[in-house]
């Protein structure tokens, strides 16, 4: 992950894109947003896509949004990026009157989501926008941060406008633009040189770090972020090690520089309290390195903070194979901590999709240069995500259970298993979109959608929809599996969306759900239900999913089954 | 100071890879009209990636009214420190 200048993203733009996807992205401002045009498409580039930029003229927001047939509309962009900078904020504010000057946040709040009002009557492109730079003005001094009257309260005041009304609107994506101004300096930042020239508030070298944050997001929306984090001990989690030093030695809390691996295992802690799973990985002597964990008083991460703890002396790639096998995720879901350049690039050189941070040398600095890397940028929160790892950790249980039964059916019966299958509601409307970005294997289309897609799915007539949830006697699985069934003429019904969390595979629900599909394409008098299976690089899984349960192959991929003579496949799942 | 034929054949470079173009021959009267794309943005571009090869800055002044290339030699000659 080093760090790649504007230069070398320049020289991308030039390159040729042929196979890569393509995405269409319309860019506004109020300032110049070419450069950033093309630092996005080139760093698209390194991503391997190909990115098609509507770079709206310098103050085109008004009549882009405006007009129905403007080019922004016309373009049929998958995503908006705004760019509104504090520097043509700052000379509005300067030519109001002081009344207005107090309620300045809010009105340009108002102006804002007026903006996004119309684009969302338009199109579902999802909007990215970066929030605002506090620029201190200088104008009021200190005073400045307690009186409305003036431009560094109002700003302020701007970005939690902001974030409160992005957080009301589900087709709005912030991009953190100041965090960043504030990490490195305006000083650096700024170059009024750039910015009284060129009309660029920001310097050049900057570029390319926020077109990858414009791109973490976007990624997260097309359902490529990362879900957990496999972590070295001795020298990660604490200084020292523990092997050598024993329980007693190892820096961690008060002893010696231990509060730099206190901090940073409260980064993970609250990683893992988001819904990252976390996992041990480390050349150790497995009762050495849980010891801490069980009987260290100042440690904050504890055993069952953890999904998986792999303490042995085998090679770490094997062991974060392992890792990746028992979760069931996606090699390029995981991130791999290590302190150790050597074990770094071993990891790395074996497992090409695996994330390794080059962390630099000082473990002061590692907990800075995790939190600005971004590793884990997520489009949704819900409050399944808090329990996912009991979740992992109970399946773990369940794999050690099933090994005592004489046979699968035996052990399945013994689960105790009951499911739930409703149709969407508002509580779990961030949930079911949640799975349509994330699930990638057991997924049949692989249609991505965002909150709002559910919210008007769940309203349109033309669809029915079921989220299954699952719990069995180890515990509850929660919601795991989204179907959307869309209604066609002549008596058919399509299977638009169908996706099953991993994490139940094989119990029989994938049986319990067609059978319901099925059933209700039967109670609703449809004659014929169709499947699709779009094939993407995860999926394979998946492919023969409808044969295998009684559809017929009619060639291309799409699949028929007759529900008044379809047979339904048994299963132990008991209906609530 | 450094020699001026020195700061044109590496500032020649920069030109080449700035405006994609390995053709390109830039000459003391050569002028932003003589050059295609070069627009206010590349102007700026030209002006940093020149900055950080000589390393020194240019004044705000003097980026807006250099008039030819020639006129930008002679400010690189005087203050490359690299």
């Amino acid at each position: 992950m080093e760090q790649i200048t504007f230069s070398q993203l320049k020289k991308n733009l030039k390159k040729d894109t042929t196979g890569f996807k393509e995405i269409k992205l319309a860019v506004l401002g109020n300032c110049a947003t070419q450069l950033l045009s093309h630092a996005l498409r080139g760093y698209a580039y390194e991503l391997k896509i190909a990115l098609n930029v509507f770079d709206a003229d310098y103050d085109q927001l008004e009549p882009q949004t405006l007009d129905p047939n403007s080019e922004l509309f016309t373009f049929e962009p998958n995503y908006i990026l705004i760019q509104l900078c504090s520097e043509k904020f700052q000379l509005e504010f300067c030519d109001l009157s002081p009344e207005e000057q107090e309620s300045f946040a809010d009105r340009v709040m108002a102006r804002i989501q007026e903006y996004w009002r119309r684009v969302e009557a338009r199109t579902k492109a999802p909007i990215l926008q970066f929030d605002f730079i506090e620029i201190d003005d200088g104008v009021f001094g200190n005073f400045g941060l307690k009186t409305q009257k003036s431009f560094l309260y109002q700003i302020r005041k701007l970005n939690m406008l902001f974030s409160e009304a992005a957080s009301k609107d589900k087709q709005v994506f912030p991009i953190a633009l100041n965090s960043l101004s504030a990490q490195v300096g305006r000083d650096t930042f700024f170059d009024p040189q750039l910015f009284y020239i060129a009309k660029m508030p920001i310097q050049v070298d900057f570029l390319p770090q926020i077109a990858k944050r414009v791109f973490d997001t976007v990624e997260a929306l097309v359902g490529h972020f990362r879900k957990c984090a496999v972590l070295d001990l001795d020298n990660t989690l604490w200084g020292g090690v523990v092997g050598d030093d024993g329980m007693e030695g190892i820096r961690i809390g008060e002893l010696k520089d231990g509060k730099i691996y206190s901090d940073l295992q409260r980064y993970f802690k609250a990683l893992r309290n988001r819904g990252i799973l976390l996992a041990v990985c480390s050349k150790n002597e497995y009762d050495a390195a849980i010891r801490p964990f069980r009987e260290h008083p100042e440690m904050v991460l504890r055993e069952d903070d953890f999904v998986m703890f792999v303490a042995n002396w085998e090679d770490k790639a094997s062991n974060i194979r392992r890792i990746r096998e028992t979760l069931n995720i996606g090699m390029d879901s995981i991130v791999f901590i290590d302190d150790n350049p050597f074990e770094r690039n071993a990891v790395r050189s074996q497992i090409a999709d695996l994330t390794v941070p080059e962390l630099p040398p000082e473990p002061e600095k590692y907990l800075d240069f995790l939190r600005k890397s971004n590793l884990f940028e997520t489009v949704s929160v819900s409050g399944e995500d808090a329990k996912r790892t009991q979740q992992y950790r109970e399946e773990a249980q369940r794999t050690e259970s099933a090994a005592t039964f004489a046979s699968y059916d035996e052990y399945l019966q013994s689960l105790e298993m009951v499911a739930e299958a409703k149709p969407f509601d508002s509580f779990h409307f961030a949930r079911i979109a949640q799975l349509t970005q994330r699930s990638n294997q057991f997924n049949l289309r692989t249609i991505r959608y965002t909150e709002s897609d559910i919210k008007s799915i769940s309203e349109d007539d033309h669809f029915i929809t079921l989220y299954f949830t699952l719990k069995d006697k180890f515990g509850d699985h929660g919601l795991i599996s989204v179907v959307v069934l869309e209604k066609r003429d002549n008596g058919t019904l399509f299977i638009n969306e169908f996706l099953m969390s991993c994490r139940v595979l094989k119990r029989g629900m994938e049986e319990f759900i067609i059978n319901k599909i099925v059933n209700t394409a039967k109670e609703n008098g449809f004659t014929l239900v169709e499947g699709e299976y779009i094939k993407t690089q995860k999926n394979a899984m998946v492919a023969n999913l409808y044969t295998q349960h009684g559809f017929t192959d009619r060639g291309n991929g799409i699949f028929h089954a007759d529900p008044n003579t379809y047979i339904f496949t048994p299963n132990f799942i008991q209906e609530n | 100071m450094m020699d001026r034929t020195e700061v044109f054949k590496r500032l020649n470079e920069i030109f080449q890879d700035i405006f994609d173009d390995e053709e390109l021959v830039v000459t003391d009267e050569t002028c932003a009209d003589d050059v295609e794309d070069w627009d206010s943005l590349r102007h700026i571009t030209l002006i940093s990636a020149v900055e950080r090869a000589f390393g020194f800055k240019f004044a705000m002044k003097e980026v807006l009214e250099m008039e030819n290339v020639g006129a930008m030699v002679d400010i690189i000659a005087e203050r490359a420190t690299k």
